[in-house]
């Protein structure tokens, strides 16, 4: 689904992303973790076409980024934190989605029932809570059933119930042949979800590959305590 | 293109329920109702407004602009992520702010002579001409708030560059030129003028305007000078053709920058 050869970004002096190379497999939840500005958001960033990697190539779909708008219709994106117009309603928002996109988002209505929002879309943004912004974010990226989901913490600020939903609905999105790309430091979250993980480390590729190989790596049984063991070999 | 309305419609909703782009009409409609108190002409008043309008709309835009584009940064962002182009998104921004700061305007100025009754000629020409200069100020120092909020990333050197550029149009340029004029008054000065005003959009609208008025007889033997090239339609093609360019550079050169900028 995404292939990444050799990127690199630079900001100025700092070096976000070193030599990345890595396959992301369609019909996959894949994870990507790290520490604190390791490069997973600018890494996200370079997929989505907000950062310009200074060297290197990638390819979506098939389709190799260079600028152009298209390829993002197959791609839906759930922020880390929503930041969405105050003063407009929860369904304008949408709308004004809507209305960028060609095709009608046919889970739209089922996403607003699976997270009860139906009562807080006529409300202005100013008025809704925390966890109601990302749940709407969630709709958003979600409701055009996208080929590639790409999200970034999605369960932080989510109660526990909306939180739970949200898992069950990533996880049924494998037998449906999508691609879900996460990026978190919650760990018990990727043990429920993730098939593959990516770890970063320093804006380079620590780890790549399924979850059970990383296990079996670290002889570790748990995914959080395997990660620590990677981090720590690194450090040492 | 049908993009960039539908930005833009989504931009002008989102002002027109800001109560700050509210109270620049109602600031507007309150000064010209109260001018209307003490002026029955219609042409005096808008003669009266031009002052407000050279000060105000160039503050006001480069102010505003900048901090919308700041504060809808992250929005910016997830409207990248949908299957829409840099260009289409910049414009569509710039043009929604841009129309709904202009008719914020409009109707604070304009409403307040249509209840007055429509007057004269004289009138009619002299509120046109206001609205269309105050309008193309809008549409200048948005461009140069967007090019200034691309080129910075961080928010307080933006805004204290947005402030600095309206300082430097709108009080220091002005002081500069009068400076030059005093220490060079022995030499022939009016076709150096002439350019100088061309230089600074709100010279340039101040000129454009007065001149157009009787006012220009006031502005002694360099006004006539100004009369003779502004007064003309060729002057006023050269005094709109600069506006033109005024609006199109900087809103160029933000695009430019917009669409190699990384988020």
């Amino acid at each position: 689904m995404i292939e990444i050869s050799q990127v690199c970004k630079r900001f100025d002096k700092f070096v976000a992303l070193y030599d990345i190379s890595l396959s992301i497999e369609r019909g996959r939840v894949t994870g990507i973790i790290g520490p604190n500005g390791s490069g997973k958001s600018t890494l996200i960033k370079s997929i989505l076409g907000l950062v310009t990697p200074s060297t290197g190539t990638i390819t979506v779909n098939g389709y190799l980024l260079d600028g152009s708008a298209e390829y993002r219709q197959w791609i839906g994106y759930m922020p880390q934190i929503a930041r969405f117009p105050q003063d407009l309603k929860g369904h304008e928002v949408l709308a004004m989605v809507k209305h960028l996109r060609p095709s009608p988002p046919l889970l739209e209505k089922k996403l607003i029932d699976l997270f009860g929002l139906e009562h807080e879309l006529p409300k202005r943004i100013r008025a809704l809570s925390g966890g109601n912004r990302q749940k709407l974010s969630a709709v958003m990226g979600c409701m055009y059933d996208p080929e590639l989901l790409i999200l970034d913490e999605p369960t932080a600020g989510l109660d526990p119930l909306s939180s739970t939903r949200l898992k069950e609905y990533i996880v049924s999105l494998k037998t449906r042949e999508r691609t879900v790309l996460i990026a978190t430091h919650i760990m018990s979250d990727l043990e429920e979800l993730a098939d593959d993980v990516v770890l970063l480390l320093d804006g380079k590729v620590r780890f790549a590959g399924s979850v059970r190989d990383l296990k079996m790596q670290t002889g570790e049984p748990r995914l959080e305590a395997a990660v620590a063991r990677l981090l720590e070999r690194s450090a040492a | 293109m049908k993009h960039v309305w539908q930005i833009g419609l989504f931009s002008i909703r989102d002002v027109s329920r800001n109560r700050w782009g509210l109270l620049y009409t109602a600031f507007f409609a309150a000064v010209t109702i109260g001018l209307f108190q003490f002026q029955v002409h219609g042409e005096k008043v808008a003669i009266s407004l031009i002052g407000l309008c050279l000060v105000l709309i160039p503050l006001v835009s480069v102010l505003f602009g900048t901090m919308y584009f700041y504060n809808s940064r992250e929005f910016i962002e997830l409207i990248l992520t949908q299957p829409v182009g840099r260009r289409t998104v910049y414009l569509g921004m710039y043009l929604g702010l841009a129309t709904a700061l202009v008719i914020g305007f409009v109707i604070g100025v304009g409403l307040p002579f249509v209840i007055a009754g429509w007057g004269d000629s004289a009138q009619l020409i002299s509120l046109g001409l206001l609205l269309v200069i105050g309008s193309f100020l809008t549409l200048i120092f948005l461009a140069l708030a967007f090019l200034l909020a691309t080129s910075f990333d961080d928010r307080g050197k933006g805004l204290a560059g947005s402030l600095a550029v309206w300082l430097f149009t709108a009080l220091l340029y002005d002081g500069l030129v009068l400076l030059a004029a005093t220490t060079f008054s022995d030499y022939p000065l009016e076709t150096p003028l002439l350019v100088l005003s061309l230089a600074n959009p709100i010279d340039l609208a101040r000129v454009t305007l007065l001149v157009q008025s009787d006012m220009a007889a006031l502005m002694g033997y360099t006004g006539a000078v100004f009369n003779r090239f502004f007064g003309t339609s060729m002057g006023l093609s050269v005094a709109f053709g600069s506006l033109l360019l005024w609006t199109a550079t900087p809103l160029a050169l933000g695009l430019w920058r917009f669409r190699r900028k990384d988020f």
